[in-house]
């Protein structure tokens, strides 16, 4: 059988990969947008992980709420990612330093 | 010693050999899954990166239905892959970026962001795999009857305990759907719009006026 360990070591491996992600695509901000969402990914399974192991449907609903927000933050994000370019033509990281002081 | 590695040789060949269905599927999902992100952080175009989340997802859906969690499988196909993925992609067909100066400072943060997540994997595994979440801890449960519905369970949990919470989930998908659309919403001066409330005001004498003219004589036959 498989433990709930190996699900979890899958989690953890998604969320070091999205950190990654986030580090190495500086120019990108698609990309780390994506990678979020694959972080959400990776706290996703380890709810759904415990909540079959441990018999409870309290984290599969946790997993249905997040699942909500994250929607609505990829929604957004995305939206402000079009404002975004629309006004500074480039969605660099580095080009968005207009609020620092 | 030989015989201490033929023993272990012997005992990975028995545990070989009692690889269930379950755990072929699972391992061979968590591979797709963990690839599939490499991939997304790793490619050089936003589409393709976009193509391979959907890969991700996908089989993150089919690990999520060996743990019979088969309502949040299909809603994060339909969710994500159906959604989620089709906004994403246009927008990076939207956005018109120039793919080779994207990758300019690729290599520049490699080394610290493979330190970080080498620390991070690494922490993570070791607690995980420290024995407190074992066969032995945690026993997998039997599966559930054929009968069972895992979404009338959750149907069940989400609209008496959790129903407060789930209007509040409501709140916050309309929150998300006046801000995107406020946020993306642009007024050009320069393209003909009508003004409803203009065209219900007017007023016949506005618009009309009645000239008269004087008939010339010469005209008539």
């Amino acid at each position: 059988m498989i433990p709930l360990s190996h699900y979890l070591v899958v989690g953890a491996l998604l969320f070091a990969i999205s950190v990654v992600g986030i580090f190495i695509n500086r120019k990108n901000l698609v990309i780390i947008l994506m990678a979020i969402e694959l972080l959400l990914l990776a706290a996703n399974m380890n709810f759904v992980a415990f909540s079959h192991y441990l018999g409870d449907l309290s984290g599969q609903v946790f997993v249905f709420f997040i699942l909500t927000v994250a929607a609505a933050e990829a929604a957004v994000g995305l939206a402000i990612l079009i404002v975004l370019f629309r006004t500074r033509r480039s969605i660099n990281v580095q080009d968005l330093d207009s609020l620092q002081g | 010693m030989r015989a201490q590695s033929r023993e272990r040789a012997k005992r990975m060949l028995g545990t070989a050999k009692t690889v269930t269905f379950l755990q072929l599927i699972f391992y061979v999902f968590a591979t797709v899954l963990v690839g599939a992100s490499l991939m997304v952080i790793t490619v050089r175009n936003p589409v393709r990166a976009a193509l391979f989340l959907v890969l991700a997802f996908f089989s993150a859906a089919c690990l999520w239905l060996t743990l019979e969690a088969e309502f949040l499988a299909i809603t994060l196909v339909l969710v994500y892959v159906g959604a989620v993925m089709v906004l994403f992609l246009f927008v990076i067909m939207m956005l018109d970026v120039n793919i080779a100066q994207m990758r300019a400072g690729f290599a520049r943060y490699l080394p610290l962001g493979l330190i970080v997540a080498l620390v991070m994997a690494g922490e993570l595994t070791l607690v995980m795999l420290s024995g407190e979440f074992g066969l032995q801890q945690a026993p997998r449960p039997a599966g559930q009857p054929a009968d069972y519905s895992n979404t009338r369970a959750l149907g069940e949990v989400i609209y008496t305990d959790y129903v407060f919470v789930f209007e509040l989930a409501a709140l916050i998908l309309l929150v998300a759907i006046i801000s995107a659309i406020s946020l993306t919403l642009r007024r050009r001066p320069q393209t003909r719009t009508q003004s409803p409330q203009k065209q219900i005001r007017v007023r016949k004498q506005d618009r009309l006026r009645v000239v008269r003219m004087p008939t010339s004589e010469k005209s008539k036959p």
